[in-house]
C-alpha cells in the first residue's frame, strides 16, 4: 500500500478543505468511514464542524467509536481538528451531556460571556507552545497566529497534556494538546495559511516514520 | 496576545463571460493575469490577509456553476478563510457554496426579503458561516422624535438614522438597519459585513458613527466596509468604530497601500494584528 492518510468521515463539516490541503501537498489522502481504509492508512485525521452531540451519534452509527479508541491504543497517528480535538475528551457539555472517545482525559466547556465577550471566538489568535521540541510545531515559531471558530474548548486532566495555550478575554484555554501518538488542536490548521500547512506537513512527516 | 483585529480584501467577480473575473481594475506588477481571482486570492494570502470575500456582483442564479468553480479552484490554492456572496436565494445555494469549500457565506437582499433564510442556514450549517451583509445610508432628521421608530444618532450637530438599502444598493426598504441588524443576530447570523452607502467609494473613511453603533449593540462581530482610503481610516475603524474587521478593496487592488504595510500601520497604532 503507498502512503496514505485517512480523513475519517462522519458526513459533518467541510472535510474538503482537508483533503485539498493534503492534495496541495501532494500527499494521498481519502475522505472515508470504511474501516479497512481507516485500519490500512498510515495516519488519521478526525476533522470537525458542527456540534459534539451529532458527531458523536455519526461517530457510534458508523461503528467508527470503538475502531478510533483501538488504533490510537496500537499507535496509529491521529491529528484532531477543532470538534475533532474535542471528541478525544472524556465529555462535553455542549448542548446537554455527552460522553466522548475519553482517550484523553478531560472535559469540554463553554466559553462564559461576562469573561471572553463575543461568542464564538472568531479570527486569528496566538498559541504559545509549552514544549518546543514537539514535532508537529517543527519551524513554526512560538505565538504564532492561527485561525480560530468556537464556542466551547477542553479541558484536560492531566496539564502536561497541554502543548499549546491560546487567551480569549479573559480566559486562558489548551489550544493544543499531545497524549503520545495523538496530537489535537482546536484551531483550523488547514485555515492558517504557511503555519497551517506546515502543521499538516509535520504530522504527514511523523506518520511516514 | 490577544484574538486579532481582521483585515479582509474584497474582490468583486463577474460571472457574466464564461469565467469568474474580478471587475475592478488591478494592475500589480507581478501577477501574469491580475484579472483572476484565485491569483489574487493568493496574492493576498501571501501578502498577510486574514480572510478573502468574494463577492458575485453579476448574482445570476444561471451562471452558478462559474461561480462554484470558482470556489472549488480557491479552496485548493488558497488556505484561509473565504466567504462568498451575491445573489444566493435558498439554503441549496448556501449549500452548494460551502460544499463547493467556501467557509462562509453573505447574505443580503435574500435574508430582508425572507430573514428565515438566516434561520434556516444557521441551523442546518451553524452561525459561523452565515454572515449577513447590510447596506446602510444615512436618513438625516430634524430631531428625534422625527423617526420615533429608528435608532437615531447625534452626529455633531446633526441627526440621522440608517436605512437598509437592496439589489445592490439600489432599492431602499425603509427599514432601520441596525434594528435589522440585532434581529438578524436573534436570527442566527453570525457576522455582520456592514458597508455604508454614504462612504463606499468617496477613500474618506468608513461611517464611523455607523460602526460604532452596530458594535457596541451587536454581540456579533462587526465587519466595516465602505470608504478606506488609507491606513489610518482602517485604524480608526478599530479604535473609534469598535469593528472587529475591515473590509477594502480599491487601496489593496491597486496596491495603493499592500496589506502588509497596512497592518504593519495598525501594529504601530497598538491594534492587535497578526504579522
Amino acid at each position: 500500500m503507498p502512503f496514505n492518510i485517512a480523513i475519517i468521515d462522519y458526513e459533518m463539516g467541510n472535510l474538503k478543505s482537508i483533503y485539498k490541503l493534503l492534495c496541495h501537498l501532494d500527499i494521498d489522502s481519502i475522505i472515508t468511514s470504511d474501516h479497512n481504509k481507516i485500519k490500512n492508512a498510515d495516519g488519521v485525521i478526525l476533522p470537525g464542524v458542527g456540534a459534539f452531540g451529532d458527531a458523536m451519534m455519526q461517530l457510534r452509527q458508523k461503528n467508527l467509536f470503538d475502531l478510533i479508541i483501538d488504533l490510537t491504543s496500537e499507535g496509529k497517528p491521529l491529528f484532531g481538528v477543532c470538534l475533532g480535538q474535542h471528541m478525544l475528551f472524556s465529555q462535553s457539555s455542549e448542548m446537554g451531556y455527552h460522553k466522548g472517545l475519553n482517550i484523553i482525559q478531560g472535559k469540554v466547556i463553554s466559553f462564559e460571556k461576562t469573561l471572553v465577550g463575543k461568542i464564538p471566538q472568531i479570527g486569528w489568535n496566538s498559541v504559545s507552545f509549552s514544549n518546543e521540541d514537539h514535532y508537529i510545531i517543527q519551524e513554526i515559531p512560538n505565538n504564532s497566529y492561527f485561525y480560530f471558530v468556537h464556542s466551547y474548548h477542553a479541558i484536560p486532566d492531566d496539564p502536561s497534556t497541554i502543548l499549546g495555550k491560546t487567551i480569549y478575554g479573559e480566559t486562558e484555554f489548551c489550544s493544543m494538546v499531545c497524549k503520545e501518538n495523538v496530537i489535537a488542536v482546536q484551531f483550523h490548521p488547514e485555515k492558517s495559511s504557511k503555519n497551517g500547512i506546515k502543521m499538516y506537513q509535520n504530522f504527514v512527516q511523523y506518520c511516514r516514520k | 496576545m490577544p484574538l486579532t483585529k481582521r483585515i479582509i480584501p474584497c474582490l468583486d467577480v463577474t460571472t457574466s463571460s464564461n469565467t469568474a473575473r474580478v471587475v475592478k481594475g488591478t494592475k500589480f506588477i507581478d501577477l501574469r493575469d491580475a484579472g483572476d481571482p484565485i491569483e489574487l486570492g493568493e496574492f493576498y494570502d501571501e501578502q498577510g490577509a486574514d480572510e478573502l470575500v468574494f463577492l458575485d456582483i453579476t448574482a445570476s442564479s444561471d451562471k452558478r456553476k462559474i461561480l462554484i468553480d470558482l470556489v472549488e479552484r480557491t479552496g485548493e490554492q488558497v488556505f484561509i478563510p473565504f466567504t462568498v456572496g451575491g445573489g444566493l436565494r435558498t439554503v441549496k445555494d448556501i449549500k452548494e457554496i460551502l460544499r463547493a469549500g467556501a467557509d462562509k457565506v453573505s447574505l443580503n437582499t435574500a435574508a430582508v426579503q425572507n430573514p428565515d433564510l438566516i434561520k434556516e442556514g444557521s441551523k442546518i450549517f451553524g452561525s459561523q458561516c452565515i454572515v449577513t451583509a447590510i447596506d446602510a445610508k444615512r436618513v438625516y432628521v430634524n430631531s428625534p422624535k422625527e423617526a420615533m421608530n429608528n435608532i437615531v444618532t447625534q452626529i455633531d450637530d446633526k441627526y440621522c438614522w440608517w436605512e437598509v438599502y437592496i439589489h445592490g444598493g439600489r432599492t431602499p426598504t425603509g427599514k432601520d438597519a441596525v434594528l435589522w441588524g440585532e434581529k438578524t443576530t436573534k436570527l442566527g447570523s453570525g457576522e455582520i459585513l456592514l458597508t455604508s452607502m454614504d462612504c463606499d467609494g468617496t477613500k474618506s473613511g468608513y461611517d464611523l458613527a455607523l460602526t460604532k453603533i452596530f458594535s457596541e449593540r451587536l454581540a456579533v462581530p462587526i465587519i466595516a466596509s465602505g470608504g478606506a482610503g488609507n491606513p489610518r481610516h482602517i485604524i480608526d475603524a478599530f479604535n473609534l468604530g469598535k469593528a472587529d474587521a475591515a473590509l477594502a478593496a480599491s487601496i489593496f487592488h491597486y496596491n495603493e497601500f499592500p496589506i502588509n504595510i497596512v497592518k504593519e500601520e495598525c501594529k504601530k497604532a497598538g491594534i492587535p494584528m497578526r504579522l
